[in-house]
């Protein structure tokens, strides 16, 4: 075997194999806003109601792991030179068992069914084993171990823990399973949050942020070990927990904090570093996210430090809030803005050959539209904040500008969808590249 | 010294090159935009000159294969030039918010491809050439972007 085989810089799956992922996620952001909007303040009183359990999962599975899931098959073979076989067949098997579980999970909490948690075990079961087979598969074949190949290990490692422990939960309340649920929610949250998310966010930070925002490089000592090191943090912590052992929980949650803290804080200095001076719209989604991320391991770090703060219930309200829409759901929007307009022309140049003008990604989706959209995420993001202090003020304010955030987000980027198909339709097949059809 | 470190740093030296023509372009100035981006696709030009003329064909030769990532890179350098026809075009026009639409678009094809680059095929060329990687250097080094006299 040569040393290139298995290395292929071919060109990425079909379009339409991430676009649907892309096109489903902000409308879970409406949803949890009509659940909230539903449900009112009550909804912050604890993180363990069953409808905040509802609106976290329509959050964390319908919208982050959704995006997620479909830029790893698009992203895999740019990042790590390893093509995910069948992407159309992968693509169905994630995207619609995904949904439903989704969708079916969120109605098991609304209506303590044992029936919903059962089907929803199954669908969900389904959608992770493809996406985890096929991305570790890839994975693991890398021909190169690069900073952050070695990030999308630990993620999907990560992974891995955070569904297998979420699927024992939902045994639990399908089967009646016996799970010690408290100490077993923790770790699932905490492996989904911190090593799941945290993890493939950093992976992609070190190849995105320089190149995209032209800044200097993550040094290579914190490339080489941030990841690893957190997962040690991680299993340290998790071990401590399930043995009731507090100097080791307090010990590994600092360590685990200032771990995050570490990366948002170099991200945000990498940022000053920019020599790309002109606005871009993802560079304040980064900017909020990673202030959103430092916030958290902020109050981490608090809590472990002041014994009064882990007795408010308000905190985990606030942890959660920061960790889930203000860090993934803030850097996952601004990085849909640039992937979605940019296949659109991707495609549409590969399979128009000249034959029509391919829009550029700014006449795709003018700056303006994302910017506004921008101020009302950030003002959601607030709202929602505050109202784990205030929530009969705040709490319907922040569900609207939530809803409104979700239905703006889905109609910006279903736009550039219809741009493309309407572009598409115009220059008949016969003239269409015979390269782009075989895709 | 590596073949990675070698091209890595003029893939960041094309990446200043972008950023000061892009920026001159939204602060609306015409002229300093034609000059910074003459310059940028004149080291861009060179860059590719050199993997096109030198290192790739070493690659394929050493590792026997002609239809593998040499063939992707080359599709790709492709793609880099025809966006920059289009921005020429848009600042023969006068056009500069189509030249910043375009920039936009060829920031991401151009980065995506130098990731693939830093990421994947430099290192490999390292592993493959093994000692003769200096000599391709030096090749590299020598390439100019004057036409053969």
């Amino acid at each position: 075997m040569t040393p290139t085989a298995g290395l292929s810089l071919e060109q990425a799956p079909p379009f339409s194999v991430p676009l649907r992922f892309f096109l489903a996620a902000p409308w879970y952001l409406v949803l949890a806003a009509l659940l909230l909007l539903w449900r009112g303040p009550d909804l912050f009183a604890s993180r363990w109601l069953p409808a905040t359990l509802a609106l976290t999962h329509l959050l964390t599975l319908g919208f982050m792991a959704q995006v997620m899931l479909g830029a790893l098959l698009q992203m895999l073979p740019v990042v790590v030179g390893v093509v995910v076989p069948q992407p159309r067949v992968i693509a169905v098997l994630i995207h619609v068992p995904l949904n439903m579980g989704t969708l079916m999970l969120a109605f098991a909490f609304l209506t303590s069914s044992p029936d919903g948690f059962q089907i929803a075990f199954f669908l969900l079961g389904l959608a992770f084993a493809v996406a985890l087979t096929a991305f570790h598969l890839a994975l693991w074949r890398a021909p190169v171990a690069s900073g952050t190949v070695i990030a999308m290990r630990c993620a999907l490692a990560a992974l891995l823990v955070t569904v297998g422990l979420g699927l024992l939960l939902d045994g639990f309340f399908g089967w009646g399973w016996r799970v010690s649920v408290v100490i077993v929610t923790d770790i699932h949250a905490v492996w989904g949050l911190v090593g799941w998310a945290v993890l493939l966010v950093a992976g992609v930070a070190y190849q995105v942020v320089p190149m995209f925002h032209i800044t200097p490089p993550y040094s290579p000592r914190f490339v080489r070990l941030f990841a690893l090191t957190m997962l040690v943090l991680l299993a340290g912590w998790s071990l401590g927990l399930w043995l009731g052992w507090a100097a080791g929980i307090s010990f590994f949650t600092l360590g685990l904090a200032a771990g995050i803290a570490a990366f948002a804080v170099n991200t945000l200095y990498l940022l000053t570093q920019r020599r790309r001076k002109i606005g871009d719209a993802t560079l304040n989604y980064w900017r909020v996210s990673m202030v959103s991320l430092l916030a958290a391991a902020i109050i981490g770090i608090s809590m472990r430090l002041m014994d009064s703060l882990t007795q408010a219930p308000q905190v985990d309200g606030l942890l959660g809030l920061l960790m889930i829409v203000g860090f993934s759901i803030g850097v996952i929007n601004g990085m849909l803005y640039k992937i979605v307009p940019f296949l659109a022309w991707f495609h549409l140049q590969a399979e128009l050959l000249g034959r029509a003008k391919v829009p550029n990604m700014k006449q795709l989706l003018p700056d303006v539209r994302i910017q506004r959209q921008g101020w009302v995420y950030v003002m959601a993001l607030l709202l929602l904040l505050v109202a784990t202090v205030y929530p009969t003020v705040f709490a319907y304010p922040a569900a609207l500008a939530l809803g409104i955030n979700g239905v703006w987000l889905g109609v910006n980027l279903a736009g550039v969808g219809q741009t493309y198909r309407r572009l598409l339709v115009s220059v008949p097949a016969s003239a269409r590249s015979s390269q782009a059809k075989s895709a | 010294m590596a073949i990675l470190e070698f091209l890595t740093a003029e893939h960041r030296g094309c990446d200043e090159n972008f950023a000061i023509a892009e920026e001159a372009a939204q602060a609306g100035d015409l002229a300093r935009c034609q000059h910074e981006f003459q310059r940028f696709q004149r080291v861009t030009e060179l860059h590719f000159k050199k993997e096109e003329q030198e290192l790739f064909p070493v690659f394929e030769q050493v590792s026997g294969n002609t239809l593998g990532p040499t063939r992707v890179m080359r599709l790709e350098h492709q793609q880099v030039r025809e966006t920059l026809a289009e921005m020429n075009s848009a600042l023969d026009h006068g056009d500069l918010a189509e030249f910043l639409g375009q920039a936009e678009t060829l920031l991401i094809l151009m980065q995506q491809h130098n990731i693939k680059e830093e990421q994947m095929l430099y290192p490999m060329c390292d592993r493959v050439l093994g000692a003769t990687a200096g000599s391709v250097i030096e090749a590299m080094r020598a390439v100019s972007d004057r036409p053969p006299a």
